[in-house]
């Protein structure tokens, strides 16, 4: 294997794939980057059994063959290398790797060890890249972290027809995005319970390459628990979480609201953040909203308190209501817009909160639910 | 100024008080075991808690009451509400003990013993009860103070005259200190606080460990920076019950009297509307000696199944050793609960649970008394009354 790469192209190819490897792999081979040159190409590839990644790279190839070194430490190093070609060879068990002046031998795993990377589910239909980035992240934030449920770790993606509805919940907040897309089936009713983080990277990477990207689901026999992304040269699969006991999640969405309250979103945060500060961790932060506006409170078990008194549009009887300021943080600034419309129940049941433009019209689409903190006094 | 009230054998001087024929005589309360003893059955050496017969061969012309626990809540109500009236200062240790902080209240009320005195004057006359009052600058030394003083006593511990009071006193006084670390430090000839103050706080936390080591230190210099707090609320709602030498043997049998005990504490949770993630057994051996098993739940609750069903599992689990050495006291408790009265609620993913037994359940009981619904388990047997307690 001899090629001659640009660094730029190297440099992304190498963080991306190698971003996904295991920090403690099971079997030593899992922490490298295969590199494979055939017809002129390089395909970077990683893999740990849940996740794989592929990235294709126009090379000048001199020979094909591969190799598998350590992904972190190539990731590092094409990172740190100067704006120049960069030429690597695979020599005997070694890989070497010249840049400008700079010269690299790196030891190679053996390549008949590599477990080979799934293929890619056939394709279900097309989003195009940036809305699918921006909806993936506006959801993901709301997925739990706690691997003793795996299920809450999941965003659960409902595809019908030529809308996909994107859900996340940690059991304290749920955040639901619905966008449109193009089907290569018309008539496809499927639901997959996608890990956030992998999701949430993959759409990270893909929205800024533009286009549309593919979602690739298997329905049937072959790959079936897998989902796959290609946008660009870029490929990914990963394995799906078992969905099938998801909790039936849009019900929770109040039929009615009895109080709702207009406020600007930038303004919100600052305030929720400046207040929180006096918050300990299990201490809520605490809006009253009434016909003067809204005021922001919190205060820890000592005696540090805060308050802070803002503009609000708000109708309905007056409201005391307590949340985790980070929860509220999160929905606030994954709203994409200007104004927040924040309907409630009441104290005790969930809070909607929905992205509105300047003059206080809903922006359909997106939705997050958010789960008070019980003050009782 | 810190004082520490605590009422003289307070079960028993309230049967003294409502029935004239036990004034002067040796009473004991209790049924199987000693819950309680007046003065004149401590001096025949009867002590808390002291199996019956024990007592009854100690003191054989006692008297014995059975306990009426709602009397004994309703004197504690009164005698807090003496407390209250005297400093807003009040912190609640058990139902018939209190720090109360009166430094602020020279301008109004006079000096700490002179209040001391009112304090204990007014508790006579209102509740009809003897309290022991302990005046101190710290904590720690007022409730020694009032342990020396007692009983119907009031001792002054005057300012900058603390070690004079302190270092003759035997190291058992030490807050913390029980018959492991007494036994250590009379080992070693350290027999006084005075001894304990002077070895040094290096010698202490090679002898005793890190954290004890300065914690004697601390007190037998009687620096206790701890202040009366008013807000506090319990970190745990628990309940137990000795088995006597009679008592439930088998697994289904202690599993009942657990149910029951469960019963009691979920109940409580409920009225104090806090939920608990960490449930934790309590268990003493046939040697006395004791040991606890615990598990944290994913979620707080305050059902009587979530938690009975822990409860029985961690006993299981705890079932051959109990085998081996013997059961004389069972207990539960749940602990980690919900913080200051915040709770971050969770969406309601499944609709209510059955909570609803629980709610007709309290009802129940509430309208027509704690033993109107019993655990078909627990038909013809009985735990011990429970007693009473500041409010969760």
């Amino acid at each position: 294997m001899k090629f001659r790469v640009e660094r730029d192209a190297l440099a992304d190819a190498v963080a991306w794939t190698a971003k996904s490897l295991p920090s403690r792999p099971s079997v030593p081979v899992l922490a490298g980057v295969l590199l494979r040159v055939t017809d002129g190409r390089l395909q970077v590839s990683g893999f740990d059994y849940e996740v794989s990644s592929q990235v294709t790279v126009e090379v000048q190839a001199d020979a094909d063959g591969a190799a598998l070194v350590s992904g972190r430490l190539l990731a590092e190093i094409t990172k740190a290398l100067p704006g120049k070609p960069v030429d690597i060879a695979a020599v005997g068990a070694h890989l070497e790797l010249v840049c400008g002046s700079a010269r690299f031998t790196l030891p190679t795993m053996p390549v008949e060890d590599y477990p080979t990377l799934p293929e890619m589910p056939s394709s279900a239909g097309t989003i195009d890249a940036a809305t699918f980035a921006s909806a993936v992240s506006q959801v993901a934030i709301a997925a739990g972290r706690d691997e003793t449920l795996p299920m809450m770790t999941g965003v659960r993606l409902e595809l019908n027809g030529s809308s996909i509805a994107l859900l996340a919940t940690d059991r304290y907040r749920l955040a639901m995005r619905e966008i449109e897309w193009t089907p290569e089936d018309p008539e496809i009713s499927l639901n997959a319970l996608v890990p956030a983080k992998t999701l949430n990277d993959t759409a990270k990477a893909l929205g800024p390459i533009g286009g549309a990207v593919t979602l690739a689901l298997a329905q049937g026999s072959a790959g079936e628990g897998m989902i796959g992304f290609a946008g660009g040269a870029r490929r990914t699969t990963s394995r799906l979480l078992d969905g099938a006991n998801y909790p039936p999640v849009r019900s929770l969405f109040p039929a009615s609201h009895n109080a709702e309250a207009r406020v600007a979103v930038s303004a919100l945060v600052e305030v929720v953040r400046r207040v929180a500060l006096v918050a300990e961790r299990t201490t809520p932060v605490l809006l009253s909203f009434s016909e003067d506006g809204l005021v922001v409170e919190a205060g820890g078990t000592e005696e540090a308190r805060a308050s802070e008194a803002m503009e609000a549009e708000f109708t309905g009887e007056p409201l005391t209501i307590g949340f985790n300021p980070q929860y509220l943080i999160d929905g606030l600034q994954n709203l994409g817009a200007p104004t927040a419309m924040l309907s409630f129940v009441d104290a005790f049941k969930p809070a909607v909160i929905s992205p509105a433009g300047e003059s206080g019209e809903i922006i359909p689409g997106y939705r997050y639910l958010i789960m008070p903190i019980r003050v009782t006094r | 100024m810190i004082l520490h009230a605590d009422l003289d054998s307070f079960y028993a001087s309230v049967e003294q008080r409502d029935d004239p024929a036990l004034r002067g005589r040796p009473v004991l309360v209790g049924g199987g075991v000693v819950l309680a003893a007046s003065y004149e059955a401590k001096e025949f050496g009867v002590r808390t808690p002291m199996a019956l017969g024990r007592a009854r061969a100690l003191c054989p012309h006692a008297v014995v009451v059975p306990p009426r626990m709602a009397a004994y809540a309703a004197a504690s109500k009164a005698v807090f509400e003496v407390f209250r009236d005297t400093t807003p200062l009040v912190e609640p240790i058990s139902i018939d003990e209190a720090f109360l902080d009166v430094e602020g209240l020279r301008r109004i009320r006079g000096r700490p013993e002179e209040i001391a005195i009112g304090l204990r004057a007014e508790v006579r006359a209102r509740t009809g009860l003897p309290i022991t009052v302990g005046v101190a600058p710290t904590k720690f030394l007022a409730k020694v103070a009032s342990g020396a003083g007692k009983p119907d006593g009031l001792l002054v511990v005057p300012p900058g005259r603390e070690l004079e009071f302190l270092h003759p006193l035997p190291v058992e006084k030490l807050w913390g200190v029980g018959p492991v670390t007494a036994t250590r430090l009379r080992e070693r000839q350290i027999h006084t606080v005075g001894h304990v103050a002077r070895i040094g706080e290096a010698a202490l936390i090679a002898m005793l460990g890190v954290n004890a080591g300065r914690h004697l230190h601390a007190l037998a210099h009687n620096h206790d920076p701890r202040r009366v707090e008013t807000g506090r609320r319990r970190g745990s709602i628990g309940a137990q019950c000795a088995l006597g030498r009679s008592g439930p043997r088998g697994f289904p049998e202690v599993e009942a009297v657990l149910g029951a005990l469960v019963d009691r504490v979920t109940q409580r949770m409920r009225r104090a509307h806090r939920a608990g993630r960490t449930i934790t057994l309590r268990l003493r051996f046939g040697d006395f000696s004791r040991a606890t098993r615990s598990r944290s739940l994913l979620k707080a609750t305050m059902q009587t199944g979530a938690v009975l069903r822990t409860a029985v599992d961690l006993l299981r689990e705890a079932w051959p050793l109990i085998g081996e050495r013997g059961l004389t006291l069972v207990g539960v408790a749940v602990s980690n609960l919900d913080g200051d009265g915040a709770v971050q609620m969770e969406l309601p993913f499944e609709p209510p649970r059955a909570d609803g037994l629980d709610a007709a359940v309290d009802r129940v009981r509430d309208r027509f008394g704690s033993g109107s619904l019993r655990r078909a388990a627990m038909i013809g047997r009985d735990i011990s009354p429970s007693v009473p307690l500041l409010p969760d």
